[in-house]
This record gives structure tokens, sequence and C-alpha cells, in this order.
């Protein structure tokens, strides 16, 4: 007994990883009836499979086992039989049609066309998640919080690591939601495990999907197509909560809209801009114009010492918000309130070195979003 | 060693040419046919006859994103209506140009569920033709449509997606910047 | 006519190599030709397989430790677009400009400079794709699927030097296609009918076919990208009208007829090497004709398998699902028929024999996930999951690499006149098989368990089986230098190998003398 401790000990030396996981080796199930029932499928199809392979491979180890040369198996010179071959044509479209009859059925169920109670917009952005809550002014992007420093392993890394995002999808059980994919860059997908969904999320075009989830609890999926740099820092977080804790949600998110507009109308001190400015930079900003500013040349420019966060302030502020067409920029008009969009565009200028003395006030960014 | 029949061997590489060449419309025509991809066909050619009204109704969902570079407030002034198949209506999308230059947007529809793509008959609509905005243009546009009455009886609310894509023309964009 | 090709042949070319460098320039012997191809194609395999280090030094632990992210996406897109299109296409090719030629009876390749010529554009293919790393914004980093509109409007600068190679492999491989078609077509040996050809050629033919059909598609998505990026127009760019969806329809238009090119010669590997060492004949080769016929013929209407979460119609999912499962058949076929040549059969176990039993199981392992990756709903998880490179990788690895190898093992005697060292051999063999397995059978628990491909870091509950696919790559990477010394080994000291090394190898290949003389089959033999 003793002893077997101290292998596992020193096993376990040998596998650091160990404490962090457990060895999850099979599909969730899931907490979804389509989930569910595409779970079972797997398992059918698996054990199938199973079978199969448990008579080919038997047959084929005991003739290499039986007929060796060395244990003196004289070769049957045999080589073709009509009957046999039909045989073993129609024996596997049989299997086939066995295992087609229930995954046409998963199938037609995972294209449910009821109607919906709740729609939500799920717009993919390089690399994070929008969503919109169509009918109840909802709308927020979802962004990674995992700090670089776990990333770059300077700390350690908590046990949701790449896992965890600013604000989660809430979503209320027992209820049927349909969500309309689309993007804004390039083609991403949108999957969570736990309700077997996944969607490319593709630019131009909606796709839709629905879900009815049975289970409350936090559920976590990534971005499943390959979306360029930080393809693997896209994280999607579903909070699922009971329908009055939804309600409740609900409100409170136009409550804080309210309170953010009120905020923008207030005079920001230099100072406040700065501090603000900061935090809002190093979640939008740094990943590409590195914390330092200085970016990562020649594809993410320097903003230290560069012409535009030096150059007249309205220049500035628009490339903020609406972009830079075939670059990396994207527009923040929409991703940041106008309090954020100030606040940074102010820290741009005065940060690092960079000493242009001015502010952007939020309630000025707000004209701008209202055109002129 | 002579080449065999010369003609015939001609005729299949412009045949694989002309297949190649033809890929891109045929492709166009099969999504719009069967409407596999969401698209939607271009202007319905009304006819003057009356459209046939009829009681059943459905819910029509707008919703409008922007592709990157466009951090313009582009959306429906009504995000849900209810129609009559066959009724016509006229709905508004509202667009902000908030920067300090004029812009061409060029609006890309989609509809899910796809299957009810071919339904959807715009007789007019902001996304035929390409939309120049001034600085700081604030523009309403309207989008004339109807529901074909013969959508499958399953179908109980469609979505009609508008995405805005920045189609200034390079030399214009470079000249604001 | 062939005899009169034949007989050319003879009168124009009845002296031996030329010296030096110009040798191998200029050379129109298809055996100089094959060797070349092969050479690259190792080379190639080490280039490939040192990014694959790469990623898997990087996915060793959780963090960013070796690597920044875009750098990843590179090596990814280059480890995949150099596997497929400079390791284990040129190696089949190399085998055909070997093997085709001696197999059918024939003098050489029907079209000898067209022959040097698609060779020779493939180092420079290859070094214009790889230089695109040391780019301003560096080379490309959207995957070796590169989707629109990430590969165009999002792409690095380099892309267009990505697109002209592409266009210059394409256009090599075409030619080598032609090649092998007319050259099976016109340059069998008298009395030799096409059910009489050894299965390998038949593979071969198949796969020309193949590679006729589809590179152009690949020709045409890349033009297509060139001309969005560059011309104005939209193809892929729905602001314009076009769809960012066309682009993954012709790119798996061309895709899945392309996995069949990397896997329809091994099958024919195996169907040689088999029976030679179960002492018995090819167990129903008329089925086996039928079941590669079928394969290929199915293998263009099943393309959006690759495609099921883009959001189609039902019914397109419905079709793409049984269309796929339909491929299980003839493959199934193709696999009892391998099983029921071993079975009463006199088996011994040399290296060839090892790695196309080692084909058998791994490729059938391969084969059933493929199965379960057909169905559309359970697609919906499986998708662009480490369960997906679980399972290409088994079907590609231990499929087209272990094919390759096999052949190599058999037919090295009869190219170099050596026979290989028998232990060394087998270790290479114990080791890689290992190796293999411990690298990509974790792949489908980290996949079932829900990580997705392509990312440069993954959350912690990936992270002990994702050490342990990183261990097993190490060592089955290292693996592949004890074949590069068992190779200069037996050139330089193996034993002298006889005219047919193999107790019972059928073929007219055996019918000459180890090494094969520069020119071979000047009079072409009579099959009877």
């Amino acid at each position: 007994m003793l002893q077997n401790v101290r292998i596992l000990s020193v096993l376990l030396a040998f596998f650091p990883a160990l404490a962090w996981s457990e060895w999850e080796v099979n599909m969730t199930r899931g907490v979804t009836d389509t989930s569910a029932a595409i779970y079972d499928l797997h398992m059918i199809v698996f054990y199938i499979c199973v079978v199969i392979s448990i008579v080919v491979f038997g047959v084929m180890f005991w003739s290499m086992y039986h007929h060796r040369k060395s244990k003196g198996a004289e070769p049957h010179p045999f080589h073709e039989s009509s009957t046999i071959e039909i045989l073993w044509t129609i024996v596997p479209l049989i299997i086939l049609i066995v295992i087609l009859v229930p995954a046409t059925k998963t199938l037609i169920q995972t294209y449910d066309t009821a109607e919906s109670d709740i729609d939500i917009q799920v717009t993919g952005y390089q690399w994070k998640w929008r969503y919109k809550y169509i009918g109840q002014d909802v709308d927020f992007f979802s962004v990674i919080t995992t700090p670089s420093d776990e990333i770059y392993n300077k700390a350690e890394k908590n046990p949701n690591y790449l896992l965890e995002v600013d604000r989660p999808l809430v979503l209320p059980i027992n209820k049927k939601i349909r969500f309309l994919f689309t993007s804004n860059d390039v083609i991403h997908a949108w999957w969570v495990p736990a309700l077997a969904l996944k969607k490319d999320a593709i630019p131009g075009f909606i796709n839709e999907s629905s879900t009815k989830i049975n289970e409350p609890g936090i559920y976590r999926g990534q971005c499943a197509e390959l979306c360029g740099k930080d393809h693997g820092f896209m994280p999607i977080v579903i909070k699922a909560v009971t329908e009055s804790e939804y309600v409740a949600w609900v409100a409170e998110q136009k409550a804080l809209k309210q309170k953010e507009a009120s905020a923008s109308q207030k005079d920001w001190s230099m100072e406040e801009l700065m501090a603000k400015g900061e935090e809002v930079y190093n979640k939008n900003c740094s990943a590409c114009h590195q914390p330092t500013g200085v970016g990562l040349p020649p594809v993410f420019p320097a903003l230290k010492d560069s012409p535009i966060a030096l150059g007249p302030i309205q220049d500035h502020m628009d490339i903020v918000f609406s972009g830079k067409a075939g670059t990396g920029m994207s527009a923040y008009g929409e991703q940041l309130s106008a309090v954020e969009l100030a606040a940074v565009v102010t820290y741009e200028r005065n940060a690092w070195g960079n000493n242009v003395g001015d502010k952007l006030l939020p309630a000025d960014v707000e004209k701008l979003k209202g055109g002129k | 060693m002579k080449l065999a029949r010369p003609l015939p061997l001609a005729l299949i590489c412009v045949a694989m040419f002309g297949f190649g060449f033809l890929l891109v419309p045929i492709y166009t025509v099969f999504c719009e046919w069967t409407g596999i991809n969401g698209k939607t066909s271009g202007a319905y050619e009304a006819s003057t006859a009356e459209l046939n009204v009829e009681e059943r109704t459905i819910k029509v969902q707008f919703v409008s994103n922007h592709n990157a570079n466009l951090g313009w407030p582009f959306k429906p002034v009504e995000e849900q209506v209810s129609v009559k198949l066959g009724e016509k209506r006229q709905v508004m999308f509202n667009v902000i140009n908030p920067t300090n230059a004029p812009v061409v947007a060029q609006a890309v529809p989609s509809v899910a569920p796809s299957e009810a793509a071919p339904f959807l008959h715009k007789i007019e609509c902001f996304c035929f033709e390409q939309q120049d905005l001034l600085a700081g243009e604030n523009k309403n546009m309207p989008l004339l449509f109807f529901v074909d009455s013969d959508l499958p009886e399953h179908i109980t609310k469609l979505t009609l997606s508008y995405t805005l894509f920045d189609v200034t023309p390079e030399a214009d964009s470079l000249a604001q910047r | 006519m062939t005899t009169q090709v034949a007989e050319t042949g003879h009168d124009d070319h009845a002296h031996g190599p030329a010296k030096g460098i110009t040798r191998w320039l200029f050379t129109t012997n298809h055996k100089d030709i094959g060797s070349m191809y092969l050479i690259f194609s190792l080379i190639m395999l080490f280039i490939g397989g040192s990014m694959a280090f790469v990623i898997r030094a990087e996915l060793f632990q959780p963090g960013l430790q070796l690597v920044e992210p875009n750098f990843f996406n590179q090596m990814i897109t280059m480890h995949g677009l150099i596997m497929v299109f400079g390791a284990v296409m040129p190696a089949f090719v190399g085998l055909a400009n070997w093997m085709i030629p001696l197999m059918i009876g024939a003098p050489d390749m029907a079209l000898p400079r067209l022959n040097n010529l698609s060779f020779w554009i493939l180092p420079f293919a290859f070094s214009m794709m790889m230089v695109t790393l040391f780019m301003d914004g560096g080379g490309p980093n959207f995957g070796w699927t590169f989707y629109a509109p990430l590969s165009t409007t999002y792409a690095p600068p380099s892309v267009t030097f990505f697109i002209f190679a592409i266009h210059m492999m394409g256009a090599s491989s075409i030619m080598g296609a032609i090649n092998v078609v007319v050259t099976i077509v016109n340059m069998r040996a008298p009395g030799m009918g096409y059910m009489k050809m050894p299965m390998f050629c038949w593979t071969w033919l198949i796969t020309a076919f193949l590679l006729i059909a589809v590179m152009p598609v690949l020709a045409g998505v890349v033009t297509m990208m060139l001309m969005d990026i560059h011309f104005g127009t939209s193809f892929f760019d729905a602001g314009g009208g076009g769809d960012p969806v066309l682009f993954q329809h012709v790119f798996w238009f061309f895709g899945h007829p392309e996995v069949y090119i990397m896997i329809l010669p091994s099958f024919g590997v195996v169907s040689q090497v088999i029976p030679t060492f179960a002492r018995k004949k090819l167990f129903g080769y008329h089925s086996m004709v039928y079941a590669i016929i079928a394969i290929a013929v199915l293998s263009f209407v099943v393309w959006a398998h690759h495609m099921f979460t883009v959001g189609m119609p039902l019914a397109g999912e419905l079709f793409f699902m049984y269309t796929t499962m339909l491929i299980a058949v003839p493959t199934g076929v193709k696999i009892f028929n391998w099983v029921s040549t071993m079975f009463k059969g006199s088996m011994t176990f040399e290296t060839p024999m090892l790695y196309s039993i080692a084909f058998v199981i791994l490729f059938t392992i391969g084969g059933l996930s493929g199965i379960m990756l057909a169905l559309a709903p359970v697609d919906f998880v499986y998708h662009d999951t480490y369960f997906v490179v679980a399972h290409f990788h088994y079907v590609l690895v231990p499929g087209a690499i272990f094919g390759i190898f096999a052949a190599v093992y058999y037919w090295l005697p009869k190219w170099s006149g050596k026979m290989y060292d028998e232990g060394l051999a087998k270790f290479h063999f114990w080791v890689s098989f290992v190796g293999l397995n411990l690298t990509f059978f974790p792949m489908h628990f980290v996949g079932l368990a829900g990580m997705p491909r392509r990312i440069p870091d993954y959350p912690l509950q990936f992270a002990d089986f994702n050490m342990i696919v990183s261990v097993g790559a190490f060592l089955f990477g290292t693996s592949q230098l004890i074949f590069v010394f068992i190779l200069i080994k037996t050139l330089r000291s193996g034993k002298a190998a006889p005219q047919s090394p193999w107790e019972s190898a059928e073929g007219l290949e055996w019918t000459i003398p180890s090494p094969a003389p520069y020119h071979t089959f000047a009079t072409p033999p009579k099959v009877d």
C-alpha cells in the first residue's frame, strides 16, 4: 500500500498538471434535451464501432497468431468468393442504416422550428463576443478576463483559466432561446459543449440555432473556428438562471445603462479619465498595442509617439470610433461607452511619455454618437 | 505517339474552363433557388394585381450589424413587426455617420431561417443600392416588403438581418484620413 | 504502339546517367526523378515535423511559453501545407515514378521531360512558401484550409506569395498526374490488361484522375482569392455581393478528393505488401478495384460534411451525411479483403508487413472515428475539436506515412540493391508505432472533453493529455531520425540484395536485377 502511494507520488511529480484536472475522456451529456440526444447517439455509434473493431481485429489477430509461417502454416490459395464479398457489402450497409435512423431523428430534433421565447443576436468580433437581446434593449460585449500574467506564466492560473469573461450571457432555464449568429469581421464559431451547440458566425449572413436549458448553472465554451491571432482567447460563459432571476437581471441591465448615460454628462477630471482610460486600455487595446504602447510593428503600430495620438484629437477619436479599414484595428464606437471612449483616447494621448495634455469629455463623445 | 482526337480534347478543356468560370453564377442561382444561405433575391417585380392578403400573421424581426471598421449606429426603428401574409409593410432603418467625412455604405441582407428566404419579397429596399452618407448625417432608410402566402406553415417568425459594409472607394477614404 | 515507344527509348538512351549535378537537373529518367521526389519529401517531412515540434512544445503546458499566438498560427498553417503538399503527395509521386514503369513493364514514364519539370517546380514553390515566414507581417496564419475572409481581407501581405506557391504546386501535381495516366493507359506491357495490373498501379490511376479533376479547383479558389485581394472583386466578400461560405464549398470540393489522393496510393502499397508476406494472392482483386473506383466517385459528393456547422438547410445536412456514410461501405470492403488475405496465409512479419498491418489497424480506427464524424448531429459537437485532429492524423499518419514507409522498406532492396538492417527497421517501426499512438490517441479524449483545434493555449482541464500528446509527438518525431540512419546505413554498407528478396513477391519489378539498372524493360516483357 505504502509503496503504491510512493509510486503514485513519483508519477505525480512527472505530471504536475494532474493536480489541475480530472482525466476527462468523454463528451459531456450536457444540460439540454438535444445535447442528451446527441450524447446518446454518440455512445451508440461508439459502441457499434467498438464491436466492429473487435470483430475485425479479432479475426486479424487470430490469423496473425495461427497462420504464421513460423508455426508451419501453409497458405490456402483461395482468393475470391462472390458470396462472402456480397455479404460484407450488404452487412455494413445494414449497420449504416441502423446508425442513420437515430442520427436522422436527432438531426431533425436540432432543427426544431417551434417559436422561441427569447431571441439573442450573437456577433463574433476579433476577439470577443457581443450579445444583443432582441427587443430588450440589452446589448453588451463579453471579453476574456484572464490576466496576461496568468497567460504568460507569471502568476498561478486560476481554475477557470481562459474560460472567464467580464459579462456572461445570462439565460433563463426552461425557455426556448433562439440564437442568431453573425460576425463583424471573419468567420467565428460559437460553441458551448454543455448545450451541444456549435454554429458558425459568418460576416454578412445570419445563422440560427436554438436551445432550451434544463438546469441552472454556469456553462463555458470557446470559439471553434480559427479567427486570427487571439482565436484561443475568446471564451463564452453562460449563466443559466431561473426565470425570476433572469427578469431581475434584465431590469438591472437597463438601470445600469441609465446610470452610464448620466455618467457621461458629468464633468470628468483629467485624473479620473486617465485612471479609467488605463483600465479600458488594458482590457481592450493592450493585446495588440501592448501595455506600454509600443505595439507589435509592423502589424500593430506603436501608439507611443505616434502621429495619431499626438495629432488632432478629432482624428484620434475617429480612428478609435470607426477603426481603420484593412487592418486589425476594429471600430470601438459601439463596443465602448462614451465614458470609456473618452477615457481611453485621453489616456493614449497622455501616457507612456505622450504628452499632448488635452482631454476628451464623455459628453463630446455622446454628441458624436448621435450625429451632428 | 500521335495525339488522338484533338477536337474532343479541346472541347473538354473549354468545358472545364467554362465550368470553373460559371461556378460563381451557378452557385448564386442555386442558392437563390433553394435559399440555402439565406440570401434574398433582388427587387420583387411587383405585378400590378392586388396581393392576396391572408389572415395568417407572421412576426418579422429586424436586426442590424455592421462590418468591421464601422462603428456607426445603425438600427431598425422597429425591432419586430407582425404582418399578415401578403400584406405590404414599410419599415425604417436609421443610420448615423458620426465621422467627419462622407462615406458610402452597402447593406447586405440575410434571412433566418434560410428556408424562409425565398418567401420574403422586397419591393423597395435601401439595400438595392449603395447609400451615400454625408459627414454627420442622420438618415432613415425605407424598406417595403411583404411575405409570400406560400410560406411554410411551421414558420411563425422570421428574422431579416442587414449588415452594413463600408464600400467607400479606396481613393476617397485615403483622402479623408 | 507500346512496342514502338519502347524501342525508340532504347535507341536514344542506351547510355548510363550523366555525370555530376546535371544528372539531377536535366534527368528524364523515371528512377532519378523518383529518387529526387522521395528525398524531397523526406526533407519536407522533417521541416513539417519540426513545425509540429514547435506546436507541441507550446502546447506541452498551459500558458504561452515559447511562441506568440500569431506565430503559432503560422506554424499550424505551414505544418499542414507542408505535410500535405510537400511530404505526402511528392512521396507518392516518387513511388509512382519509380514503381509504375517497373510494374507495368514500361521503359520509362510516357512524358519524361514533363516529369522533370513537374519535380523541379516543387523546390521553388516550397521555397517561396517558406520565405513568407520571414516577411513583414509573417507567413500564412489562417490554417491550411485558409478560409476566407481570414485569408483575404484579414490576411498578412505575404498571402500573395502563398497563392503563387499553391499555383505552382498544383501545376506540378497536375503534370505528374497526367504523366501517370498516360503511362498506365499507353505503356503497359503486351498482355497486361487493366484487370491484371498490380493494385498499386490501379490506385495510382484513380488517384491521378482525382488529381486532374480537383487540382484545377484548388487553382480556381486561390485565383478567386487573388482577385479579391488585388483586383477588387468580391467572390468571398459579402459587402460586394459575395459569400464567404462559397469559399468553403469550392475549397472542400477540392479538399475531400484530396484526402483520398493522400490515401489511395497507400491502399495500393498495402495491397502489394500483404499478399507477399501472407504468401497468398490478394483476396478479391476485382472488388478491390471496384471499391477504389466507388471511393473516388463518392469523394466528389461528400464535401460539405466538412461544413456541417455553417448553417446548411436540413436537406443538405441529410444528403451529405448519407453520402458520407456510404463511403464506409467500399472502405470496409477493402479492409475485409486485406484481413481475408491474411486469413489462412503463411505469414511472416518483416518490416514492410509490420507497417502494413499497423496501417490496417490504425486506418480502421481512423475510419471508425470518421463514421462518428459523418453523423451531422454529433458532428456539431466534434467539429473543429481535437477529435477531428485525432481522426485525420489517424488516417493520414498511419495511412499515408506508414504506407510510404511500408513501400520504402519493401522496394528499397530493388532501388538500392542493398538490404536494410531488419533489426533496426523493426526498432524504427515499434518506436514509431508507440509514439504515434501516444500522440494521437489522447487527442480523441481532449477533443471529446471540449478542446477546440488551432489554439495556442488551453484551459487547465486539458493539461494532462496535452502533456502526454507532446511527449508522444517528441518520441514519434525523433524516431524518424532512425529512419534516416537506416537509409544511410543501407546505402553505405547494406548487404547485397538478391533479385527478389521477398520469398513470394510477385510482379514484374522482381524480374529485373537488384539494384534496378538505369534502363529497364527496353524490350517490353510478355505478360500472360
